[in-house]
């Protein structure tokens, strides 16, 4: 599935600018402003972990699934994690149905990045029988419903699905491998989440609506760890940014990611039944 | 073919395995106009990285119906050849290939005046005859060139080089062994004339001011590419001049 | 108002050019604020007498410009109109009524017996807008069919290089080598001769000005060139 190239009418790229000269976009939000976030975990009952995530009306679903497999040659001794997110002509007319497009890709291999850089998910307990068997760990992202900032939702739902994921125990006797009833908690450390920022004109805005996307000359996205560091960097888009505006973007994501840490540690402080929501 | 990592990859005279220091760039060498066919073309060597870039166009949109009608359709595509690498890569696109291609087109697209050519295409075409760590840099050097040896409208060129990180110190123009067992890989690519960034990615974890180190070492080597860039676009020229 | 460059001097993309003043700027170029840029790899002009000086690519496409005369080939034959490669990223037009004011019977056939796929043509530029296909006219004099001739392709860029100041380069080939040359602006040029040997020589010769056009005195050396060939 892949994007198709939409170009936004000047007309109403010119509207978004004459908003923005006034210090403030279409839906009245300051520049650094979410939409609001939603945010439920375990709404999959037969993935090992789950999360569904809304920032504004863009809808994520994200789902893990865990099977027994080999470890790759060069890390014998850890886990497998595997990234994969489609955008499903459900989610917008904008998608074409067909093989991973350049977008999905991207978007997979950033989240990957970003997770793997942090060590998000520590692998190394992932192991079965060292050297020859662990726990592959697919994390699936699926967009719903595309309203601008796929990627910062995107990067929400996976993690919230990791923090859901239970992993169950194993028993090794004589190479032969028995699966447990009994679960414990993939053991997810350094949270990692991700802050998109758009770029029209010389204005930097987070967290952008589909039109401000499809106005932005480009976009930056900032993996960021609890410790306010940066662990992925991605600029997409056709058009550039002045190293001041990168480093000011960098700033704007350090700071808006304490409010998505803070959603996040809520969320997984409740109990898991699909249908509770929490409220960012 | 396991490679074993190296013990360190810096020693205690700060030299690197390659006896690099920290801020040193391997030797590159570019050549434009290599190719007969393709309208621009040029061939890189960065290190042991061995490129080579032609750019096509602006030619009719194939298929038709993809022509926009305001500016040029831009294509770009990274392929790898099979024994480019140790482990003998697969000629199926890989989801890694998929992703340059898109970096590397939004590296150089920023550079072309696109409007001037509506419903055409420009399309530039990188092959990796041989990697060591920093291929994507080296295809937008290359890329570049090309499409200013292909005679296309451009606001400037576009160079780029990959900042690594090994422990805490940054390392610029990282290469395969450093990429591999190393802490992090920032690769970046400029307008050297406009000062603007076109590609920008990261792997590793870094602290905020060591983005801003990064950007800093990473802009220094990139006017010393240009200059080599803009040597190599001349020099056929210039040759012709002198033996007037 | 200071310029950054001399006369002749080869600019890449990007490279500052200088600020207009005395001095008109123009061609390949760009302008922020004050200051203008090269838009291309491409050379450096400057009339001292007329005070301009002009950016000009040493590569690229040909761009459709109407009133130009260009050497085309027929790719398509229609049911109205014929499809015209001219040597440009945009494919050209000849419809039926610029080829003749003799009212024509509709068919195919008919059609490619008049002009089939593969036959040469000099034409003219009737119209061309960034949103339309150029349109073509074979109705003036001394435009039509191409009978015979060897093709050579240049950059369009060159072609100037290859009539010379007030034609001085082209009649001297034509003189010299006893050969016809059909000239389209597009970057096609037609040789028509008798003697193959005098034709190759011709291609010859336009390859070299190909090579040398932004370099002076080259009238001269190309009449030595011929020369020194002729005597063989």
């Amino acid at each position: 599935m892949s994007e198709e190239r939409i170009y936004l009418p000047s007309i109403k790229r010119d509207v978004i600018l004459a908003s923005l000269a006034k210090g403030e976009r279409l839906d009245g939000r300051k520049f650094d402003q979410y939409r609001e976030i939603r945010l439920e975990k375990g709404i999959v009952g037969k993935a090992e972990g789950s999360a569904r995530v809304y920032i504004g009306s863009t809808q994520v679903i994200a789902g893990v699934k865990l099977s027994i497999g080999n470890p790759f040659p060069d890390t014998p001794n850890e886990g497998v994690q595997i990234v994969n997110a489609e955008l499903s002509p459900l989610a917008s007319p904008l998608f074409e149905w067909g093989p991973p497009g350049e977008e999905d890709i991207e978007l997979a291999r950033v989240i990957d990045r970003g997770f793997r850089s942090a060590r998000t998910v520590d692998l190394s307990k992932l192991v079965i029988i060292p050297g020859t068997k662990v726990w592959i760990l697919y994390i699936d992202i699926y967009p719903l419903d595309h309203d601008g900032n796929i990627i910062d939702a995107a990067g929400l739902a996976a993690l919230l699905a990791l923090l859901d994921t239970k992993v169950p125990k194993t028993t090794v006797d004589n190479g032969k491998i028995t699966v447990l009833e009994e679960k414990e908690p993939l053991p997810v450390t350094n949270h990692v989440t991700y802050v998109t920022v758009a770029k029209i004109d010389e204005y930097l805005i987070l967290d952008p609506t589909l039109e401000e996307e499809l106005a932005a000359d480009a976009k930056i996205t900032f993996g960021v760890t609890e410790k306010g560091e940066i662990c992925a960097i991605q600029k997409s888009g056709e058009g550039s940014f002045k190293p001041e505006e990168v480093l000011k973007a960098r700033d704007l994501a350090i700071n808006a990611s304490k409010q998505l840490f803070e959603a996040v540690k809520k969320t997984v402080g409740l109990a898991d039944t699909p249908q509770q929501a929490q409220q960012a | 073919m396991k490679k074993t990592p190296p013990e360190r990859l810096i020693d205690e005279n700060g030299r690197r395995i390659d006896g690099r220091l920290p801020d040193e760039m391997r030797p590159l060498r570019i050549e434009a106009g290599v190719l007969k066919n393709a309208d621009g073309s040029a061939y890189v060597e960065l290190g042991n990285n061995k490129v080579i870039a032609a750019a096509y166009g602006p030619r009719e949109v194939v298929p038709r119906h993809e022509a926009l009608p305001d500016r040029a359709v831009f294509r770009c595509r990274y392929t790898m050849l099979p024994f480019s690498v140790d482990e003998r890569k697969s000629p199926q696109p890989s989801r890694r290939e998929v992703e340059l291609s898109k970096v590397i087109r939004e590296a150089l697209a920023p550079a072309i005046f696109l409007q001037e050519y509506p419903r055409t295409a420009i399309e530039v075409y990188i092959n990796i005859i041989q990697a060591d760590g920093g291929t994507r840099t080296a295809s937008i050097i290359a890329g570049a060139v090309a499409l200013a040896d292909a005679g296309i409208s451009m606001r400037d060129l576009v160079a780029a080089i990959a900042v690594g990180k090994i422990g805490d110190i940054l390392v610029l123009d990282i290469n395969g062994i450093e990429d591999q067992f190393g802490d992090g890989d920032m690769p970046i690519a400029m307008m050297p004339s406009r000062g603007e960034i076109t590609l920008l990615q990261a792997d590793g974890v870094y602290t905020p001011q060591q983005i801003e180190e990064a950007i800093k070492l990473a802009q220094k080597a990139i006017q010393k590419i240009y200059a080599e860039q803009v040597r190599a676009l001349k020099s056929k020229y210039e040759a012709i001049k002198e033996s007037e | 108002m200071p310029i950054y460059v001399k006369d002749r001097q080869i600019v890449v993309p990007g490279e500052a050019i200088g600020e207009q003043g005395k001095i008109k700027i123009e061609g390949h170029v760009f302008r922020i604020g004050k200051k203008y840029y090269s838009k291309v790899l491409g050379v450096v002009t400057i009339n001292e007498d007329a005070k301009v000086l002009r950016v000009i690519p040493l590569k690229g496409k040909y761009f459709p410009v109407e009133g130009h005369t260009v050497i085309g080939k027929i790719i398509d034959v229609g049911f109205t109109s014929w499809d015209v490669d001219i040597n440009s990223p945009y494919t050209a037009v000849l419809p039926v009524s610029e080829v003749t004011s003799k009212p024509v019977t509709i068919s195919r056939t008919d059609l490619s017996k008049i002009l089939d796929v593969g036959d040469m043509i000099l034409a003219k530029i009737v119209s061309f807008d960034l949103n339309k296909d150029p349109v073509l006219t074979i109705k003036e004099s001394k435009l039509g069919k191409i009978p015979r001739g060897v093709l050579v392709e240049i950059p369009p860029q060159k072609i100037p290089r290859i009539i010379g100041k007030k034609g001085s380069m082209i009649s001297m080939i034509k003189e010299m080598l006893g050969v016809e040359l059909i000239v389209g602006q597009n970057g096609r040029i037609v040789i028509v001769g008798e003697d193959p040997y005098k034709v190759e020589l011709a291609v010859l010769t336009i390859r070299k000005i190909e090579s040398e056009a932004h370099t002076t005195g080259l009238t001269d050396r190309i009449k030595k060139f011929i020369e020194e060939r002729l005597r063989t």
